[in-house]
């Protein structure tokens, strides 16, 4: 293990060496930190969200053979700052016709989760915001909240549209969440803990994503039906009904949902790296190969993965066509969940055997 | 214990805060110019013809309610995931009943149509 701390570990050090002396009693340190850690959070969201924008058109581009953007700054870099600008001085009108307090509490609501799941997310050895007991627990029950504000921006927005992209958005809830949840108990069957750190730590000889396979593709599939994605995306359907719930927002309101959908985005990315592939472990090489991934700090391991699952996702994007709404419904119930009941009897029988045969 | 429920609860505020405060702002930096056809209800340029706000036929009723059972299924399977190890036997037979349990509803709903889109 690598036992130096790294860039991250040792700023987090010293904020607190500075605090102690101010603050005096340890609980007021601790909150302090925590404090720290949701400022950290925060800026990750908003700095990752420009970033993203910015490589999805990237990688669109290159999918589809064309350039993406660039114009403004060296390869285009510039152009979601431009863009940010350009929601921040827009209009923010409100259509006559809505519900005023659903219409406009849907865009409050939808970012607040968004931000609260960050808190459990292990961005590496003793760099996990708020390390709950329940910490997965904690994550899914948190982000599961996102559909609430889709449906009332579908139903406060007095708009056909937004109407049935809200119902969609209900209907793709209810068939995702169960093979989701469902995915990463096998995970925790091995574990034995909901604690992200421990998780994580389990996974030092071996990733998850070689013991529990199935899980992770049914995890990978129901994560981009929960984010709302291509080849999930029917809430928004550009082509079908204009864009869904947002059709009745402009500006920064829907800047909200927008950034809400990219902190998700990168939320089941993180999810993904920390529960299957290993978190802040390094590559398991063997020999001085490995003590060379070793010296890599963990949160960049972290973050490697991370985005790397973000490149799956916008590639899943980018190349899937769109699923009708009887298919994606079919393949919900029918496919991914008895696969993943599946999953979680054979992890039982595995374990219980391996025990058997080491005699514990 | 309490003390990162505290921090938890002081994630939920701020972040319930943000965007308050970023479309305040913007609203201090945006235009404001409405017109009656801005205000109107945007429907790819068409009149809208009659109410939205009506019964709304929800396809998938009978998904939610098996949603529902199935829910309930998680909140007893997560703690049941963590103690696995230690329970031994026991919680290795426990399993196949309740999973036992859950596939026969299941399979009922399947063979009743409930997982059908109509």
């Amino acid at each position: 293990m690598n036992s130096n701390p790294d860039l991250l570990t040792s700023l987090a050090g010293s904020i607190r060496s500075v605090l102690s002396p101010l603050i005096g009693n340890p609980d007021g340190v601790d909150m302090a930190m925590y404090g720290v850690g949701l400022l950290a959070v925060i800026t990750l969201i908003f700095t990752n969200a420009v970033i993203l924008v910015w490589g999805e058109r990237k990688v669109a581009g290159f999918m589809q053979s064309r350039y993406g953007p660039n114009r403004l700054g060296p390869w285009g870099l510039f152009q979601s700052i431009a863009d940010v600008l350009k929601l921040m001085s827009k209009e923010d009108y409100r259509p006559k016709l809505v519900d005023k307090w659903v219409w406009a509490l849907a865009p409050i609501i939808m970012f607040a989760p968004a931000v609260a799941a960050y808190a459990v997310l292990p961005f590496g050895k003793d760099l996990v915001p708020v390390d709950l007991n329940i910490g997965i627990f904690y994550f899914i029950a948190v982000s599961s909240i996102t559909t609430i504000p889709l449906l009332m921006a579908g139903w406060g927005s007095n708009n056909k549209y937004s109407l049935i992209g809200g119902m969609r958005a209900v209907a793709q809830m209810v068939s995702y969440e169960i093979p989701l949840v469902f995915s990463m108990l096998g995970a925790i069957m091995l574990v034995g803990s909901l604690k992200m750190s421990s998780i994580v730590e389990a996974q030092s000889h071996i990733w998850f994503v070689f013991l529990q396979p199935v899980a992770f593709l049914v995890y990978v599939i129901a994560a981009t039906a929960e984010t709302n994605r291509a080849p999930f995306d029917l809430v928004e359907g550009e082509s079908e009904i204009v864009a869904g719930p947002l059709t009745e927002y402009s500006g920064m309101r829907w800047a909200m949902f927008f950034l809400g959908e990219y902190a998700n985005l990168l939320a089941v990315s993180a999810i993904a790296s920390a529960v299957f592939l290993g978190g802040w472990q390094p590559l398991p090489l063997p020999g001085a190969l490995g003590d060379m991934m070793h010296a890599i700090p963990g949160w960049i391991w972290f973050a490697l993965k991370t985005y790397i699952m973000i490149f799956v996702f916008m590639w899943f994007r980018w190349t899937f066509p769109r699923f009708r709404v009887d298919q994606l419904m079919g393949f919900g119930w029918k496919v991914l969940l008895p696969l993943s009941l599946a999953n979680i009897l054979v992890t039982g029988v595995g374990i219980f055997l391996y025990r058997v045969a080491i005699g514990g | 214990m309490l003390k990162e429920y505290l921090a938890i609860s002081m994630f939920f505020i701020v972040a319930l805060l943000i965007p308050v405060a970023v479309i305040f702002i913007s609203r201090l930096v945006a235009p404001k110019k409405t017109t009656p056809e801005k205000e109107e209800v945007y429907e790819c340029g068409v009149d809208t013809v009659g109410d939205t706000w009506i019964r709304f036929k929800t396809s998938y009723f009978l998904y939610a309610l098996v949603f529902v059972v199935f829910d309930v299924e998680t909140v007893f399977l997560y703690p049941w995931a963590v103690q696995f190890q230690q329970l031994g036997t026991f919680a290795f037979v426990e399993m196949f009943i309740f999973i036992a349990i859950l596939v026969v509803g299941f399979w009922y709903a399947w063979k009743e149509g409930a997982l059908e889109w109509k």
